[in-house]
């Protein structure tokens, strides 16, 4: 441990600007980064899968607030939808009085719901549009084995649809992990929060982003490796096959 | 193709050089943080202004050189300078030694104590470790406020940084922020003397230590145009001394 300790000072010896305490600012941003990313995702999926059949429904009254929740969100910037989470939530009267103003005094939690209702709008468009392209073949089959709608959404349209989202769905998880670098605007301190900090501490711009743009790469990386991993799995039946 | 990459750099060189020589700024371009009362902000009508602003342009008049003023967001603004924005910074910047080995001051033409500010129900009568704890302090990125909280506070209390003073007075009267940090005139008119609520300063005013505080407020340029900053600091000296200065004060300030 103290190896490794002394290496690390060795390291930073004579750097004014990467000492232990930027790089704790660094470390931190690392972890709300993460954290807000991660959750928003969760949660956005969770909500995106019921919302996703919904949409697909024949019925428009089903589908049609489905339709403006997704459009509204998909057509606004994030950054104004943030803002208005974050700042405008203080002029809803009684809401500072009400159990909810604990959650959304700090910044997280407001940048979190702001995060997850965009994914989720994303997402609910990628898998309608899967949900959508299920083949007739299957769903003729489904029928004729006398399958109710709701046991065929869960065996065959849903599934297929899961791997078809698969490759849009990665990319969707790359964009919001970069969206994510707005959350400094409501003053938490994530990576890029923490490049701000640095840069307009040191004026070191160069210093201050190229450290944190190649710790964005390598969680897109690791992000990109993943969904390499998972498509290998799920979609090994589509693979051209070797004899 | 790699000659003519060489040849056209090299004539890129030449003409930079030449026209730093010919420079003898008819023109100089200042760049300023637009928002807050009385150092510099936007009338109703969208009129610049201010007391940086007025001395500026007086400064400028004494100097017989056209003025422009280029808004730029605080924490990107010593940057700014450097790629060349602009040609001089006059926004309120306190001159201190960690500034000082990026850019090059002018003589000090104000001092400015910074002050805690909170709501007048927080029960405390002075800032310190002790009184700060699990509190969030609000500050402007970037700002020697910043440094002087992170440096001092941040292992007891809760700092939340902000692009603008704007965001930090709406998250106080939300409730978000506990106390704020600011250059006094700022948080005078932003929240001693606002509308509907109800602030107070806490403690002192506050411009001790110099190693955060600085040596007043100064008008930055690039290290090497020494010329330039000498011009200033001689109009400087001459609007002082025949009260064109105490004028423009007493406009912003009232007599003190």
């Amino acid at each position: 441990m103290l190896d490794i300790s002394t290496w690390f000072n060795d390291v930073l010896a004579g750097n004014t600007i990467f000492t232990a305490d930027t790089l704790g600012y660094y470390a931190q941003g690392f972890v709300t980064t993460t954290q807000l990313v991660f959750l928003s995702l969760i949660a956005g999926l969770i909500i995106a899968v019921p919302l996703a059949i919904m949409r697909s429904s024949k019925h428009k009254w089903i589908s049609l607030p489905i339709y403006l929740f997704t459009y509204v969100f998909r057509g606004t910037p994030l950054l104004i939808q943030l803002y208005i989470i974050y700042y405008g939530v203080v002029f809803i009267d009684g809401i500072q009085e009400s159990f909810l103003w604990p959650i959304l005094r700090g910044a997280f939690y407001p940048a979190l719901i702001a995060f997850t209702l965009n994914t989720a709008a994303y997402t609910t468009e990628i898998f309608r549009g899967a949900i959508k392209a299920t083949s007739q073949g299957e769903i003729e089959a489904a029928r004729a084995y006398g399958m109710s709608q709701s046991l065929m959404m869960r065996r065959i349209i849903l599934p297929s649809a899961f791997r078809r989202a698969l490759p849009a769905y990665g990319n969707e998880v790359i964009f919001m992990l970069h969206a994510s670098a707005i959350a400094s605007v409501v003053t938490l301190m994530d990576l890029t929060g923490a490049a701000r900090f640095v840069y307009a501490r040191f004026y070191a711009p160069f210093d201050a982003f190229l450290f944190v743009a190649a710790i964005y790469l390598c969680l897109t990386f690791a992000i990109l490796y993943f969904f390499r991993f998972l498509e290998k799995r799920l979609l090994a039946h589509l693979q051209p096959q070797t004899p | 193709m790699k000659k003519l990459v060489t040849v056209s750099l090299l004539g890129v060189a030449i003409a930079a050089a030449s026209s730093a020589q010919a420079r003898d700024y008819d023109n100089v371009r200042i760049g300023v943080d637009v928002p807050y009362e009385p150092m510099e902000f936007r009338t109703a009508e969208g009129e610049l202004t201010g007391f940086d602003i007025d001395l500026g342009n007086e400064l400028c008049d004494r100097m017989g050189v056209t003025c422009e003023w280029v808004e730029q967001e605080w924490d990107g603004i010593v940057p700014g300078l450097m790629s060349r924005n602009y040609d001089a910074i006059m926004s309120s910047m306190t001159i201190n030694d960690e500034r000082r080995e990026q850019v090059l001051f002018s003589d000090p033409y104000i001092t400015m104590p910074s002050a805690w500010f909170a709501a007048s129900d927080l029960d405390i009568s002075e800032a310190n470790e002790e009184t700060l704890a699990g509190m969030t302090i609000g500050v402007q990125r970037g700002t020697l406020q910043d440094n002087y909280v992170t440096d001092n506070f941040s292992s007891v209390a809760e700092i939340s940084r902000y692009s603008t003073a704007d965001d930090m007075v709406l998250d106080m009267e939300a409730q978000r922020l506990d106390i704020v940090f600011l250059d006094f005139p700022i948080g005078q008119t932003t929240l001693l003397e606002s509308d509907d609520a109800d602030y107070v300063v806490i403690g002192e005013r506050i411009s001790e230590p110099k190693e955060y505080f600085g040596d007043g407020f100064g008008i930055a340029f690039r290290q090497r145009d020494e010329a330039l900053a000498e011009k200033f600091n001689e109009a400087l000296a001459e609007v002082q001394e025949d009260g064109t200065y105490d004028e423009i004060f007493t406009r912003y300030f009232g007599e003190e």
